[in-house]
């Protein structure tokens, strides 16, 4: 049993709900024990550090000191999401090179009766615990779907392999990590030039036409690789891709329908969890006309069906047309 | 000879007097060991940037300019607002600068002496903030309202379909979470601000 405190980060529960509940639903095969880390805030993600220094390593390091003192035997935590977890490693990391930093966090953890000391944890992105603990020859032995026809292009993003504290990756700009798992998925990877390329981060808030050239960049060179889809491992990522392509298209007047999906997704696929388990459904981009291809079927509207169908009889008086027997049942 | 005199009085001109602490100010304001002065102004940073097509100053000029004491022209620079944090320097710079980290740090000096010209992205790294403050968690669609109809309005209708989209398909909350040990937090925060020197 891989037993590990987890920090799912605010995404995780809103916009990459996907992510998280394709994640639950692939623990159980991996053999993988994530245990929540109890009441965490946000990590302030790219906002908090650009606006003063100590407040926002105060604001991480709750989250470390609530993490150390819920620790029983495992003192590693798994994030899932890019900037949580290069938050968390970034506040270690300086806290321990820098002391002073390090002095006054704790000074403002005391404010709430917290402490923490810097290097006690250790922290790592869910993709290089699935790959190094608990490995590829597990994980090939479980699958019982190849993915086989599917092609895909693996995109990491920047804050996974960059700067890497840790030296975890294999490299900073071309790591191999997400395209050996997605060969032992049976899927067919293409070798994307621009897979640790930044999608555009919090840019289409602040800057549109800077977003979108780096969005247009990421899909225009996925689909001169003929690629299905790309696959992820950051909600930021999913969520700049797959919501703005519609804007970045009508900005160049272009017409790509790239669909972008979690990895986690496409594991469970291959594990035989069926799509509707693993969050599909969700994009905005529909990633249906791929997955067909590979015979995954996506329930049309598995989400707007929502309207639920009035059972109760006692609704608002409407009045009862000949022929209409469900109301007189 | 003239060219030169009035090249030397431009730069007067623009940044009163220069000063010349301000490389150990930002230093001194940044998480861990910045090594700001060990730039040989190789340019591998600029090259390597993803958007430094839209930036005033290529981050290796933004660090000439402080080292040169050049304060002002350095804070009013849009340079750091358009940094995305790719990392992409930081990996390639030659003498191990923390060049996302110093990007951060003229932001919050920016901010405090009121010089960003755009206040597009200080507004919404501040609503962001005052999200988190409020709630211990961020909370999208407060965020997203806010900011768009302040900074945005005509983009609102074409965005229109994708809200709803988030909304329907259940990814994005109406309304925020907010986490048990809040008071917690706000002592935390309330404390490292007095920490930091602004109140």
């Amino acid at each position: 049993m891989n037993k590990y405190l987890f920090y799912p980060g605010c995404s995780m529960e809103a916009s990459a709900r996907a992510y998280n509940v394709s994640l639950m639903a692939i623990c159980e095969t991996l053999d993988l024990e994530l245990e929540e880390i109890h009441d965490w805030n946000c990590c302030g993600a790219t906002e908090y550090l650009g606006i003063s220094l100590t407040p926002a390593y105060a604001l991480i390091s709750r989250n470390l000191a609530l993490a150390a003192k819920q620790a029983n035997g495992s003192h590693t935590v798994v994030a899932p999401c890019s900037a949580c977890y290069l938050n968390l490693a970034k506040a270690d990391h300086y806290m321990l090179e820098r002391p002073s930093l390090g002095e006054k966090v704790n000074l403002a953890l005391e404010a709430g009766g917290l402490q923490y000391k810097p290097g006690s944890l250790e922290i790592r992105h869910l993709l290089d615990v699935i790959i190094n603990e608990i490995g590829l020859d597990t994980i090939k032995s479980k699958v019982v779907k190849p993915l086989a026809g599917l092609r895909v292009a693996p995109y990491l993003g920047c804050m996974v392999p960059r700067p890497d504290y840790a030296h975890r990756w294999s490299d900073h700009e071309h790591p191999d990590e997400l395209d050996r798992l997605l060969k032992a998925l049976g899927a067919e990877v293409i070798d994307f030039p621009l897979k640790t390329h930044c999608c555009g981060g919090h840019m289409p808030q602040i800057s549109p036409s800077t977003a979108f050239e780096l969005l247009r960049r990421l899909i225009h060179s996925a689909a001169q690789y003929n690629a299905d889809l790309l696959v992820t491992v950051c909600p930021m990522c999913q969520m700049n891709l797959d919501a703005f392509q519609h804007e970045m298209n009508r900005f160049y007047r272009t017409n790509y329908h790239m669909p972008i999906v979690f990895f986690t997704q496409l594991i469970g696929l291959a594990f035989g969890i069926k799509a509707t388990d693993l969050g599909f459904g969700k994009e905005l981009v529909d990633p249906r006309p791929a997955l067909d291809r590979i015979g995954v079927e996506i329930p049309v509207s598995v989400e707007t069906k929502a309207r639920p169908k009035r059972t109760k009889k006692t609704g608002l008086p409407m009045p009862i047309m000949p022929g209409d027997e469900e109301v007189n049942e | 000879m003239t060219t030169s005199i009035q090249e030397t009085q431009l730069i007067s001109e623009t940044s009163e007097i220069p000063n010349l602490r301000f490389l150990e100010e930002v230093s001194a304001a940044t998480a861990g060991v910045a090594r700001l002065e060990m730039c040989i102004q190789c340019g591998t940073c600029g090259g390597s940037c993803p958007s430094a097509a839209d930036m005033d100053h290529t981050p290796r000029m933004l660090f000439a300019m402080i080292r040169a004491g050049l304060r002002d022209d350095a804070l009013r620079s849009n340079t750091p607002w358009i940094c995305v944090s790719c990392y992409h320097c930081v990996v390639r710079c030659p003498q191990d600068v923390h060049i996302t980290d110093v990007m951060y740090t003229l932001k919050s000096m920016a901010i405090q002496a009121k010089l960003y010209k755009d206040a597009k992205a200080p507004d919404f790294s501040q609503t962001f903030v005052d999200m988190v403050e409020n709630f211990g968690r961020s909370y999208e669609l407060g965020l997203a309202t806010r900011h768009y109809l302040k900074h945005f309005p005509l983009r609102l209708p074409g965005m229109a379909p994708m809200g709803i989209g988030l909304i329907t398909k259940k990814r994005m909350d109406i309304t925020p979470h907010r986490i048990e040990g809040i008071d917690q937090l706000r002592a935390i925060l309330a404390r490292a601000k007095q920490l930091e020197g602004i109140s």
